[in-house]
């Protein structure tokens, strides 16, 4: 396999979005020094034409798809869905950003470097193809976002969030690497194709076992990564305690991105031994469901309470991989295009309302929201319907694609538990709405300024987003469909 | 595009221009909302046209159009005789519903306006709807604006019974998700009636188990949605704390859709596992009767009295269809149409009664008919059609359903036979201490009698009461012609499926055949 080390134009044509990031990145830094405190405003120019150019080349690359760099990185449909989706979440972030950094006086040139490399490890993970490359992706996308979780540094709970999020998210690391080490020790390789044909080589019986225990190492990393029971346990704290763009931003970008190398990993390398894995993603997936969604009852505190939301449908995607089935892998390309919209959303409006420092994050500030600005009630109620799955929105279409494909696995308990615990949910994102329609308007709600353009944005294309994929699903849905097949 | 595409598609269309429109012109709102509701009805009542001329006792109207290709998800749409008074129902009473709210609602108009036009579109759309997943997408999307029209413009405890009844609704039709996608995965299809030619044909074929779980699944979203006892504690609620136009939407369409939940698609599907469970569902049913009529009687509310009558009234809509008779099915829809018109109007004089004096309490009446007279005849007319007095509109349900019965088990006649002694205690005895008695001095003074706008409401709905209770041959024959459809090869499935050993039911209907 030492073939090809010189890598050709269409390797850096595949690369390109990487490439065209991490340079917008490092020249956002070096550019800080040069500009003037009141010309703040070109970091975000700089990083948003970055990510548009990063799409365009995101999407060209998928019309030469291909193993690149030898066959470390690989460019096919499933990259590029969650590339283009992991680069449509950063584009997302900065329009929620701008404001929300004037506002607390922190507008500087790392933040918007962190997220372009951020990003940049979530495209990596999206595209590798081989273990090594996966942990680089994840190391770079996590590092960045440690970061930005403690970015306003003189904030007590951007420290613990990212103390928190660092030590634990270490931790987990760790596992996955430990994973990796054994893997390659039982296999004696990375890449996920030669990982899957040595499993499926017959005498390979008794290697079985050492390759399900790096399964089950690399299953505690992922786990992590996505927020799944039991390693869900950071998620709350860090999402609560982090700068609500973040939030905003890790409850989307790295989420998807780890779900897709989970994926990736999951149902190539570990595809044969699946009967080790799948009870124990069953039952990760049922646990996260019914965490996420009764712990969120009881908050009052809507970051928080989205925190567990968000805890609850990483148990809905987990159930589409223990479907271990086609459907069920563009299920969960579906639902999480569909839960970046609604979740972007959703946090969005918390990014709005909270204020300076953060002031306003109780589910009861909220209170005759309905009525003060109705139009950015009215999209948040769409977001809210969406998370709860109400049809003709994204959430609900994604909901039920992933349920059809437990069923299609013969799942049935899983999804009738599953779909119960979405009548659960119900009752705290109505919560929300009995309070912003129901409630006479508070003190909170009458001191709120007018959306600014960059919220705006982010809230009418969410919106327009969660609507499309719940009305007309199809556009979305035969790309994910034809590139889940690439996936084995 | 058909006549039918229209009717659905503009209240839908009214929503999005109503959102449009400036909000503090609430006399633009209130006419155009009117004005949107009253062009729906018009047009609906050319569906009738099919059936005036000849009665196919088939779908008609139909549309069928490609929604999302894969899974095939269609815009698959068509009435038949049940649907047809179902979506007049609806229809007719959006405006009626408009001028109910034309005072009373002074906050938030126009988004009321909007909730109640979107809910039209809802409901009407969960009667026309022949692909299942478009029917959960309107039975979901009837939700929540009625859910906003509870929690925001309801009375003091309208949060606690908004969020009841979404809760209560939403647990239901996911075990109905699920039974949905069940029947796609063994069919490939979400199309109503290839997959119910599929399962009589025995080309889909389900182990009984999976009939039954099926129909379980199912009848759980329908009955909460009816309710059947004892899944009815989310009703009383709900309907006392909405606004008047959300009681009469809710009791007079909403209901329907877990009747017409059950006869389209609950029994039809799967009539083996409706035969053998109709001994429980009945005695549910019954229980629903007598137990609404009892706590009826002893409500200090009036609200939660109309309420507590529509479990008991719904009970006979369940009897009727469980009877798996002709005479059952006929006086079931016919019973969903009467309910719907009679305690329409009830709560609709309910609420006027409230506008006149803030109070939902029998014992802050009394003596009502000396101020308004008039007030006090429409509201007897409407009381007898409740109860079930002969000529007029209730009765001719009620007898159909109580044949229907007789036919497969006489004790079930009987028992619930008292339901209908009851309502006319609980109604007649509502009746004097509102309206006979001296009236106190305060009262009298702020009891007008009905104006134009009331008379417009209410003339209509008395006028249904006594045409259906009289000349029934305008209604019945399309809604026949359609059970019999239903029934037939429902019947011939049954005798296939059924082994020697019957079940009771399922052996009296035998016997009566």
């Amino acid at each position: 396999m030492l073939a090809n080390f010189v890598p050709t134009g269409d390797d850096y044509l595949r690369y390109l979005p990487e490439i065209i990031m991490v340079v917008a990145g490092t020249l956002v830094m070096l550019i800080e020094p040069l500009l003037g405190e009141n010309k703040r405003t070109a970091f975000e120019t700089v990083s948003l034409v970055a990510f548009v150019a990063a799409l365009g080349a995101a999407i060209k690359a998928n019309t030469i798809p291909g193993a690149s760099f030898a066959n470390m990185v690989i460019v096919d449909g499933f990259a590029t869905f969650f590339t283009v989706l992991v680069i449509g979440v950063g584009i997302l972030t900065i329009l929620s950003s701008s404001q929300y950094l004037k506002r607390e006086h922190a507008a500087s040139a790392e933040y918007y470097a962190l997220l372009l490399f951020s990003v940049t490890g979530q495209c990596v993970m999206a595209t590798a193809n081989e273990l090594i490359m996966i942990f680089i992706g994840l190391e770079i996308s996590s590092i960045a976002t440690y970061v930005l979780a403690g970015y306003l540094r003189d904030d007590k709970r951007n420290n613990e969030a990212a103390l928190k999020y660092f030590l634990l998210g270490s931790f987990a690391t760790a596992f996955l690497l430990y994973g990796i080490a054994w893997i390659y020790g039982t296999t004696g390789s990375t890449n996920l194709a030669d990982i899957r044909m040595f499993l499926l080589t017959p005498g390979t019986e008794h290697n079985v076992t050492l390759a399900s225990t790096a399964a089950a190492l690399m299953l505690v990393g992922f786990a992590f990564k996505v927020s799944a029971a039991p390693f869900q346990i950071w998620a709350p704290d860090v999402y609560q305690g982090a700068p609500a763009p973040v939030t905003l931003f890790m409850s989307a970008g790295p989420k998807a991105a780890a779900f897709a190398v989970f994926l990736r990993v999951f149902m190539t390398a570990f595809q044969p031994i699946t009967s080790r894995w799948e009870p124990f993603v069953w039952s990760s997936a049922l646990l996260t469901m019914i965490i996420g969604n009764f712990a969120a009852l009881t908050q009052t505190n809507i970051k928080r309470m989205l925190a567990y939301s968000s805890i609850a449908h990483a148990g809905y995607v987990m159930v589409a991989i223990a479907a271990h089935n086609q459907i069920g892998i563009a299920a969960a390309m579906f639902y999480l295009a569909a839960y970046a919209f609604m979740n972007i959303g959703a946090f969005a409006v918390v990014t709005h309302f909270s204020r300076q420092g953060e002031k306003f994050v109780n589910i009861e500030d909220l209170a005759g929201l309905g009525w003060k600005q109705p139009v950015t009630a009215g999209l948040f109620a769409i977001f809210l319907l969406s998370l709860i799955g109400v049809p003709l929105t994204g959430g609900f279409f994604g909901k039920f694609y992933i349920f059809k494909a437990a069923l299609d696995a013969n799942m049935v308990w899983l999804a009738v538990l599953g779909l119960l615990n979405s009548a659960v949910a119900a009752y705290y994102y109505l919560r929300i709405l009995v309070v912003m329609y129901m409630n006479e308007p508070g003190e909170a709600t009458l001191s709120l300024q007018p959306l600014g353009a960059g919220l705006r944005t982010t809230l009418w294309a969410s919106a327009l987003g969660t609507l499309v994929l719940g009305i007309f699903p199809s556009v979305l849905l035969n790309f994910a469909r034809n590139s889940s097949a690439l996936v084995k | 595009m058909t006549l039918l595409d229209a009717v659905i598609f503009l209240p839908l269309a009214g929503f999005l221009i109503v959102l449009a429109l400036p909000k503090d012109s609430f006399e633009a709102i209130r006419r155009f909302s009117l004005a949107a509701s009253v062009v729906t009805f018009i047009l609906s009542l050319g569906l009738i046209g099919p059936y005036w001329f000849k009665n196919p006792g088939k779908f008609v109207f139909e549309t069928d159009l490609p929604w999302i290709d894969s899974p095939p998800i269609r815009y698959h749409v068509a009435i038949d005789g049940i649907s047809l008074w179902l979506v007049i129902l609806s229809t007719l009473l959006t405006p009626i519903c408009v001028l109910v709210s034309w005072n009373y609602i002074q906050k938030h108009v126009k988004q009321f306006f909007a909730f109640l036009l979107l809910l039209e579109f809802g409901l009407v759309g969960v009667f026309c709807a022949l692909d299942f997943f478009l029917f959960y997408v309107f039975w979901e999307v009837s939700l929540v604006p009625m859910y906003f029209l509870i929690g925001i413009w309801g009375h003091e405890r309208r949060i606690y019974s908004a969020v009841k009844f979404f809760l209560y609704t939403m647990t239901g039709s996911v075990l109905m998700l699920v039974g949905i996608i069940y029947l796609y995965n063994q069919s490939g299809t979400f199309d109503y009636t290839k997959i119910l030619a599929g399962l009589q044909s025995g080309s889909i074929s389900l182990s009984y188990q999976a009939q039954l779980l099926l129909f379980l699944a199912f009848f759980g979203a329908f009955a909460i949605k009816v309710p059947l006892f004892p899944l009815h504690t989310w009703l009383p609620d709900a309907h006392v704390e909405a606004p008047t136009a959300g009681s009469v939407m809710l009791a007079s369409v909403m209901l329907k859709m877990g009747t017409y939940g059950l006869l389209r698609y609950c029994v039809p599907m799967f009539p083996t596992a409706a035969h053998n469970c109709a001994g429980w569902i009945v005695t549910l049913a019954i229980i629903g009767i007598v137990y609404g009529a009892l706590v009826a009687m002893v409500q200090p509310n009036m609200k939660k009295l109309v309420a507590y009558s529509s479990v008991s009234h719904l009970g006979f809509v369940v009897l009727g269809i469980f009877t798996f008779t002709q005479q059952g099915f006929d006086g079931a829809v016919y019973q969903m149409l009467n309910h719907g018109i009679s305690t329409g109007a009830l709560f609709i004089l309910v609420g006027f009664l409230y506008e006149r004096r803030h109070s939902l309490e029998i014992a802050d009446y009394g003596g009502v008919a000396t101020p308004a007279p008039n007030l006090s005849a429409v509201f007897m007319i409407t009381m007898l059609a409740s109860i079930g007095l002969p000529l007029l509109n209730n009765f001719i349900g009620e007898y159909l359903v109580l044949q229907g019965a007789t036919l497969v088990y006489f004790r079930w006649t009987v028992f619930a036979a008292i339901g209908v002694i009851l309502s006319a205690c609980y109604m007649l005895w509502l009746y004097q201490r509102v309206f006979f008695g001296r009236a106190s001095e305060d009262l009298g003074h702020h009891m007008p009698d009905l104006n134009f706008r009331e008379y417009a409401i209410i003339v209509p709905l008395i006028v249904l009461m006594v045409w259906m209770g009289t000349f029934t041959q305008s209604f019945i024959p399309p809604i026949s012609a359609s059970n019999a459809a239903i029934l037939e090869p429902m019947r011939e499935v049954h005798v296939r499926n059924t082994p020697p050993v019957q079940r009771r039911a399922g052996k009296e209907l035998a016997d009566a055949r």
